[in-house]
């Protein structure tokens, strides 16, 4: 048999084995590039839907041999018409395993290691060990999620600047029928996802008594089997979207409603939609995206051409648009900002602080509540809080951040003086001094 | 970008020798803003808030409104909240856990307030929503109606409609429904 390897990796050569004067500056043409990418970059794709079989093929051909991939969902029926790499047999199995094996298949010399979980469920650390993340999700909420966990390892130096080798770059896609998104998010550079989260639309919500009274559409009569109607029946029993048992129910009790209010268009295909708030997908819109991100991707990775500067729409609705537009970053953002850089004494209590945030000049925050990665410090209220979080006021912070040296922690209250006091959250970077392995930081503000 | 990422490779090795962080805890966008809501909650003497799951799990909590004028003047009412971790992208679940004979509540604590659904917007806050459910009780709507029954009662019979209420906070049946006491 013929090898194919230089044939596969044709074209990619082009591109990075011969200089260019559109190059990033890191860019070095050559071999070694290419070998590098092959060795060192580790890319997980974090979804293996739509998008997510057509990201692992293009990255797959793309030349990045190690990938892994993560996704909760087992294969249905109607995911076949987009999701290619799955066949009528896989139904029922896990999207991550067998979107792995069969792009292994094809693709020789690439490693993929499927994870079919949660993204939830996997430490911090799983993250922090990949290159740049590509996501190929279909909701807010996972995205948020990721992106807190990726802006999550970004550090500052003390001129609130990122740290270079603490970015954990993320190429981000969605599609929704004919239109979709590509975006670069290079979190402490470009705009995170939270940054900008008011970019989706939130999720169309019926108001109750509609449903209930006056349904007019089919999705009225969905909502309302969804909401009103499973409630009534399985008092307590919580509905669970990917159990296909209560989605059937839905339906059924939604053509119910249908017929009775003499309204067309109830499918189960519809009820899946506006339940789970899916619209249609299209493979074409998934093929151009995906391969937007991978190109992307690539692009980062080797500095062969400049990346996308940020956010890639495609709208092919009415004919075909597509619009570059470049969001700046909400330098304030709670996720991606550098935070007010506080350098405090070991000894310092918590009411000293409170007292500190008010006299900083950077922050001005007058009666501030605190919060430590998930624990409350203090809140002024409501009393039953102020109460049960009282007694830590005379503790250290050190004491109270598990005296670790150099950690991020948020205080909201009143900022500002006089007249223009507004209500504020705020992002504080404490460094504690006279520690072994923490650096001085030169800083006005310490007790 | 390559050339860090071997650097890196290098890092991690260094780092993986090392003694690493404890494991810590993410805490979400949506949790820093409530977090922020709900040290700013100025409730009147009336509604009356607790968390169940103590002071740092602020996403799952409870409400008690006790209205002081109107129909349901006397009554507690209690009402669950559930916060989602893209708070205030998405409103908060409000769910009422008192059986109520109310045009707006229907009898698995579905509550009609339409800054709950079609009209959230994300600079709204907890407070809102709990001056909002206050309203529902001091001014029921018969135009909004979850309860079919309770509402057209309300607007054909007022006089009516309150007895009713009061029969159901007491403890008892309006029609084929039992109401246990809230009063
Ligand atoms: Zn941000």
């Amino acid at each position: 048999m013929v090898s194919i390897e230089p044939s596969r990796s044709r074209d990619l050569d082009k591109l990075l084995l011969r200089p260019g004067n559109i190059v990033a500056p890191t860019f070095e043409a050559g071999a070694q590039l290419r070998e590098d990418i092959k060795e060192y970059v580790r890319i997980l794709v974090v979804g293996a839907g739509g998008l997510g079989c057509e990201l692992l093929k293009d990255l797959a051909l793309s030349g990045f041999r190690n990938l892994e991939v993560i996704d909760m969902d087992r294969i249905e029926v109607t995911n076949l018409n987009r999701q290619f790499l799955f066949r009528h047999e896989d139904v029922g199995n896990p999207k991550a395993d067998v979107a792995a094996k069969r792009v292994m298949e094809r693709v020789s010399g690439v490693d993929i290691i499927p994870h079919f979980c949660r993204i939830e469920d996997k430490p911090l650390d799983f993250y922090n060990d990949f290159n740049i993340i590509v996501l190929g999700l279909d909701s807010i909420e996972a995205r948020s999620y990721i992106n807190s966990v990726a802006c999550g390892f970004l550090e500052y130096d003390a001129d609130d600047n990122p740290r270079q080798e603490t970015i954990k770059p993320m190429v981000d896609g969605g599609t929704e029928g004919f239109k979709g998104h590509a975006r670069v998010i290079v979190p402490g550079v470009t705009p995170c996802f939270e940054c900008t989260i008011w970019l989706f639309p939130p999720q169309v919500k019926f108001p109750l008594c509609t449903l209930a009274e006056t349904p007019r559409t089919a999705a009225h009569c969905i909502e309302y089997a969804h909401l009103i109607k499973w409630n009534e029946v399985h008092s307590g029993k919580a509905f669970d979207p990917d159990n296909p048992d209560h989605m059937q129910w839905v339906y059924s009790e939604a053509v119910k409603r249908a017929e009775l209010f003499g309204i067309p268009g109830v499918t189960y295909s519809l009820t899946q939609g506006v339940v789970k708030n899916i619209i249609p997908a299209i493979a074409s819109t998934n093929a151009i995206i995906s391969a937007a991100c991978a190109l992307e991707t690539l692009k980062m990775v080797s500095g062969c051409s400049k990346t996308l500067s940020n956010y890639l729409t495609y709208n092919g609705v009415e004919g075909l648009h597509t619009k570059v537009t470049e969001f700046v970053k909400d330098k304030d953002c709670l996720v991606c900002g550098p935070g007010v850089l506080l350098e405090l004494d070991t000894s310092i209590t918590l009411k000293k602080f409170i007292d500190l945030l008010e006299d900083h000049p950077k922050l001005l925050i007058a009666k501030a509540s605190i919060t430590y990665r998930g624990k409350n410090l203090y809140m002024q209220a409501p009393p039953v809080l102020e109460e049960m979080t009282r007694s830590n006021l005379d503790i250290t912070l050190f004491e109270l951040m598990d005296k670790i040296p150099e950690d991020t922690i948020h205080a909201t209250g009143l900022a500002g003086k006089g007249e223009t006091k507004q209500s504020s959250l705020r992002k504080l970077r404490v460094v504690f001094k006279g520690l072994d392995g923490v650096t001085d930081v030169d800083m006005a503000g310490g007790a | 970008m390559i050339n860090l990422f071997k650097v890196k490779e290098k890092r991690k090795e260094l780092a993986e020798n090392a003694n690493g962080r404890p494991p810590v805890k993410k805490q979400s966008a949506g949790e820093l803003r409530l977090h922020k809501d709900i040290s700013e909650l100025n409730l009147p003497k009336t509604c009356g808030i607790s968390f169940p799951n103590g002071k740092d799990d602020l996403m799952n909590f409870e409400v008690t409104i006790r209205p002081d004028e109107g129909y349901y003047m006397g009554g507690t009412f209690l009402f669950s909240f559930q916060i989602s971790p893209i708070y205030p992208h998405e409103a908060p679940k409000v769910k009422c856990k008192t059986k109520v004979y109310h045009p707006n509540i229907d009898l698995e604590g579905n509550v009609c307030l339409n800054i709950l659904r079609e009209d959230w917007k994300p600079v709204l806050s907890i407070n809102t929503i709990i001056y909002g459910l206050f309203h529902l009780f001091t001014e029921p709507n018969h135009e909004d109606p979850l309860n079919h029954d309770a509402a057209a009662v309300l607007r054909d019979n007022p006089k009516l409609f309150e007895s009713n209420v009061r029969r159901a906070m007491a403890g008892g049946y309006v029609g084929q429904t039992f109401f246990p006491r809230c009063v």
